[in-house]
């Protein structure tokens, strides 16, 4: 086995690294794996019989033509079990190795915990790793930069207090252009729902705003954003293990829906921000369950079509194949309504194999699209089995993919282009903008002539 | 030599038994104090009918993905578990022994069953040897202490089935017998023989967690 | 203000114009209703039927001041301002936003950006320094100072290390604090306005309070909004210790529990007591007065955490299995609905309504009991000076505004 080059040219990691010692490390480490080090990590790292059973459930492992380092237990075994063993007194090199591992290698996508005959949480354990090395302030730079963003505005992407306003106003004026009489409501207090998004819909891909507002409009929903921050539902910050900023982050969050009196949130298509908001970041603020209950976009989606709010105008033609994202899959189970949705909507529809619970991770979640151009070759080097999975769905058909989770999006578009499979991704979003009725075209056309 | 077998067969056994009871006891005890303190979540989550809907789904054979995946694997394992669990408990040698020491008994296995059992143990330890050695996978995972851990299961089956034989120096191997049996025994606690009793919990708490928080299946 | 009861309808916004309402707001005494019409490019702010003078490309954010003025952020030629009663503000920017208002109503202030700096307004005049950025913009109670946290250096695009360094600090009236940190959040006045106190982030790890620029020396896993004791000037916030969260004062426990959770925290008005919202334990909610939690528990949520004027009485709005409703003082009002608004006391503390939803209705209760008519909006209630007649301000279904006062 040759070894891998740790030289990433990664400064969140190199430069970090050169300025730890080992005594330094052996403090701080010493300090965590003594605070918070419970009773899951103990149980998971002294249970696991490496009997190997989680390796094929890993898409790195079998992209790297079953490379055991790239097991979910031989990550384990790069990272956290020696560590435990040593309490933390590790050198600088084994540090930056385990945060590549963590950071780059895993995108906790759990799969391999359906595998594990005892349950035992790689991702969890990974989340760990990260929490320790970002302890250190050993984080890659991209996805570190993003959690100062989370920090600062509360948003993704520095997008700035006037600059989210400004943006709804031009989806609004845009969609209203389209559609006679549709409003954007921001701080419509007393709404029924807190429509939240991530911050690349206002910086890259705004007309996703406009789109919902276009179905909200055509279905009566009564809906608001707020013009605060905690609009954003995004949160890098959960996975480079900043539980303290994801703490914010949810706080403000669910604080922005209290405050307008909704009934719920409704979110839109983003994967990590419903772990984080559903799972992950109350949990830390000690809400067993959200305090404002919340609803991802495939369930509000059906349950717009399924009460007929909106209907199908025309259904799409081009055969189409559903990815399931892990967070709204494996995280919340809603892969059945999703398939509903697409039922509704497309008049071929092509699985993928394996799916629902079992499809294979887009490889960019778990914030590993998020550690930017220096780790992307490595990504897309452990995107094989993805593409096979892909490709295999090409041949019988589907011509779309569509990921209804924006870092799958991200994921899916690069390993398509990788390698040349010619697929379009899209958003459920997308399709139901495209096939929905829109009474107002009618109403057009009727004045028209 | 008697002596020495009396010794193991007496004293040693109490201390061996209690080991392994005090150390399950201890350490489930621990973890349980630790999840308290640092895990809170474990028990707010935990939910008995998922627990055991993923505890029941993983005691059935083929029925995980993952086992359907491997089915050598898994026959090989439930075989093995079920015999390396059955063969010490009912095997009529240890029940007579027990009824001479204390006046009660229970079902036996044949002793047909008992001697195919043991054979399953030893042909699943030689298994997960091989597969330690040979799959590159677990290979990788494997130290010395995984291969020592089959080595020590397979002592006490190895020279039970030994004094069965009656083979050559049967008492120094009944001797070996006991004590190895013991040792078995006293490390379930504090080697990953401790899956044997965290199995049900971690289960339990993965199974609540995909159940009642993430609304999917964990198998 | 007229306090005589009875129901009354002010106004029929749908029966002004044929133009597009996209907001509307309340006055304080219920006796106007103003509204944001618009069409073809352009915005119009109308009062009880009369149209501000000048129109607007844009206008939103619709807020009457509690001294009864009608203010809107409203654009025109491409520039934001102000509009107070039909008049904006002389200086216009590349944005305005988010409205304050002093406790009277007689200052107001706003976020501005001009040029890509970014500042704030009082009464239209704007700071005479700018940032690179703003946020958490808090006006004193008496207006006559503002506070925001700016990041006052500026940041290459992804330069982390230069992030842990410190960009952010708090600037009072413009001028930013000698120190910056890594993050500043929640500024906050002292009740005199002479001193100002947020959170702040030291290092990456390390959080703590600073008041006026100087942090405490003691540092916390996290900590959340501080407030000033209006008893002593002591300073409190909720931290992370290493036993759980606690109430901190001026860096050491306030209180001898410490807790799963504590978020927000209040002191009465004479500053004799504080109350905080807090989770004894993961997912169990409550509220904890002088660091005694309620015997209540609430399992989903518990906010809008506030004193009676008198300082006798301590409310909340919690979230139980899936409804919301009142506690005051540990008890929590029979009946739970689909949403409450905040609480509102009788000046002297002795009345408790709120606004609460049931279906697509609203309606006023006062102390667990309906005061007044449903009605599809309602506004919050407003108390007369003894806490017997309550103003009632809610829009039918059919559109129509409705001004009721409600003898109790």
């Amino acid at each position: 086995m040759e070894q891998t080059s740790t030289q990433t040219g990664d400064q969140g990691l190199e430069k970090s690294v050169a300025r730890l010692t080992p005594d330094q490390i052996a403090k701080t480490l010493g300090e965590i794996l003594k605070s918070e080090g419970g009773a899951r990590l103990k149980a998971y790292v002294k249970t696991c019989m490496s009997c190997g059973l989680c390796a094929d459930a890993c898409h790195f492992y079998l992209s790297h033509e079953n490379d055991p380092r790239f097991s979910p237990a031989g990550k384990v075994k790069q990272t956290i079990a020696p560590l435990l063993k040593k309490k933390g007194a590790v050198d600088p090199e084994f540090i930056k190795r385990a945060a590549l591992v963590a950071f780059t290698q895993c995108n906790l996508c759990k799969r391999c915990v359906m595998y594990c005959p005892f349950g035992v949480d790689v991702a969890w354990l990974m989340l760990f790793v990260r929490r320790l090395c970002s302890r250190l302030g050993v984080v890659p730079q991209y996805i570190q930069d993003t959690a100062h963003s989370h920090s600062v505005t509360k948003n993704q992407m520095w997008v700035k207090e006037d600059e989210w306003i400004d943006t709804v106003f031009w989806q609004e004026e845009e969609a209203a252009e389209e559609v006679p009489g549709l409003t954007i409501p921001l701080e419509r207090e007393g709404a029924d729902i807190m429509y939240s998004v991530i911050a690349p819909e206002p910086k890259f891909r705004a007309q996703l705003i406009y789109q919902a507002a276009v179905m909200f409009h055509a279905a009566g929903v009564s809906w608001t954003m707020p013009a605060t921050p905690g609009w954003d539902n995004s949160d890098m910050a959960m996975y480079t293990g900043e539980n303290e900023i994801m703490g914010r982050l949810k706080r403000a969050h669910f604080e922005a829906a209290m405050r307008l009196r909704v009934k719920r949130i409704v979110m839109g298509e983003c994967g990590h921000a419903l772990r984080s908001v559903h799972d992950m970041g109350n949990r830390w603020l000690g809400w067993k369950t959200p305090p404002v209950p919340v609803t991802h976009a495939i369930e509000f989606y059906w349950e717009l079509l399924e009460s007929g709010k909106i209907r199908v105008a025309k259904k799409l033609k081009t055969p189409v194949t559903l990815h399931d994202p892990c967070n709204v899959a494996r995280g919340l189970g809603l892969h059945e309504k999703a398939r509903d949705v697409m039922a509704a909507l497309c008049e071929d529809f092509v699985e993928m194999h394996p799916n629902r619970e079992y499809n294979i991770c887009c490889g960019a979640g778990g914030g590993v699209i998020n550690c930017g151009p220096p780790h992307k070759a490595e990504r897309l080097a452990a995107s094989s089995a993805k593409a096979k999975q892909l490709f295999d769905a090409r041949t019988r058909g589907a011509r779309t993919i569509i990921a209804p989770c924006h870092n799958c999006h991200g994921g899916l578009e690069d390993i398509v282009e990788h390698h040349h499979l010619g697929m379009d991704l899209k958003f459920l979003g997308d399709v139901i903008y495209e096939c929905m009725e829109k009474p107002w075209k009618k109403d057009e056309e009727e004045q028209g002539r | 030599m008697t002596k020495a077998y009396v010794f193991a067969a007496g004293p040693l056994l109490w201390v061996s038994v209690i080991v392994f009871a005090a150390g399950c006891l201890l350490r489930l005890g621990r973890l349980a104090w630790l999840a308290r303190k640092k895990d809170r979540p474990v028990y707010a989550y935990m939910s008995a009918h998922y627990a055991l809907r993923s505890i029941g789904r993983w005691l059935v054979p083929m029925g995980t993905e993952s086992m359907r995946k491997h089915p050598v694997t898994t026959v090989v394992s439930f075989a093995f578990h079920a015999a390396v669990v059955l063969v010490p408990l009912f095997l009529f040698a240890h029940v007579l022994l027990f009824y001479e020491a204390f006046g009660i008994s229970w079902w036996t296995l044949p002793e047909e069953a008992a001697y195919a059992g043991t054979l399953v143990v030893l042909a699943g330890l030689v298994y997960f040897f091989a597969r330690r050695l040979i799959r590159p996978e677990v290979r990788y995972l494997s130290g010395p202490a995984d291969f020592a851990l089959l080595v020590l299961v397979a002592l006490p089956f190895a020279t039970g089935l030994w004094a069965f034989h009656h083979g050559p120096g049967v008492r120094v191997v009944m001797l070996l017998h006991v004590l190895s049996g013991e040792a078995l025994l006293a490390a379930i606690p504090f080697t990953k023989l401790s899956h044997m009793f965290l199995f049900p919990f971690l289960r339990g708490y993965m199974g609540s967690e995909f159940g009642s928080v993430r609304h999917a299946r964990d198998w | 203000m007229d306090w005589e009861p009875g129901k009354k309808s002010v106004a029929e916004p749908s029966a002004w114009s044929q133009a597009l309402l996209v907001e509307l707001a309340v006055s304080p005494d219920g006796e106007r209703l103003a509204a944001v019409l618009r069409e073809e490019g352009s915005a119009r702010v109308v009062v009880n039927g009369e149209p501000w003078e000048t129109s607007f490309d844009k206008a939103w954010y619709l807020r009457f001041s509690p001294d009864g003025r009608l203010t809107a952020l409203v654009n025109a030629d491409m520039k934001w301002t102000v509009a107070v009663d039909g008049k904006p503000w002389e200086a216009a920017f590349g944005f305005a936003w988010n409205t304050l208002f002093s406790r009277a109503g007689d200052v107001m202030a706003a976020c501005v950006q001009d040029n890509g700096r970014y500042l704030a307004a009082v009464d239209g005049k704007p700071w005479k320094q700018g940032f690179f950025d703003l946020s958490d913009l808090v006006l004193s109670a008496e207006g006559g100072r503002t506070a925001a946290v700016v990041q006052a250096k500026a940041l290459a695009e992804g330069d982390v290390f230069a992030f842990d360094q410190g960009a952010f600090a708090v600037a009072v009236d413009g001028k930013p604090w000698d120190n910056t940190f890594v993050n500043c959040w929640t500024p906050v006045f002292s009740p005199d306005a002479s001193s100002v106190a947020a959170q702040v982030r030291t290092s990456p790890r390390e959080y703590t309070v600073a008041v006026d620029g100087k942090p405490w020396e003691q540092g916390f896993a996290c900590v959340w909004e501080p407030r000033f004791s209006p008893a002593d000037g002591s300073v409190t916030v909720p931290a992370r210790t290493p036993k759980g969260w606690a109430l901190v004062r001026d860096g050491r426990p306030l209180w001898d529990k410490t807790f799963a959770q504590v978020l927000s925290h209040e002191y009465s008005p004479d500053g004799s007591r504080v109350a905080a919202v807090v989770a004894p334990s993961f997912g169990k909610w409550t509220v904890a007065v002088d660091g005694r939690p309620w015997r209540a528990r609430f399992d989903q949520a518990v906010f809008d955490l506030c004193f009676s004027p008198d300082s006798g009485r301590v409310a909340a709005t919690v979230r139980h299995r899936g409804k919301w409703t009142l506690a005051c003082d540990g008890t929590t009002w029979d009946e739970s609905f689909d949403m409450v608004g905040p609480p509102v006391f009788s000046p002297d503390g002795s009345r408790l309504a709120a606004r609460v939803r049931r279906g697509d209705t609203w309606t006023v209760f006062v102390d667990g009991k309906p005061a007044g008519d449903a009605y599809a909006r309602a506004f919050d209630p407003v108390f007369n000076d003894d806490g017997v007649r309550v103003l009632v301000r809610g829009i039918s279904a059919r559109g129509l505004y409705f001004r009721q006062v409600v003898a109790l």
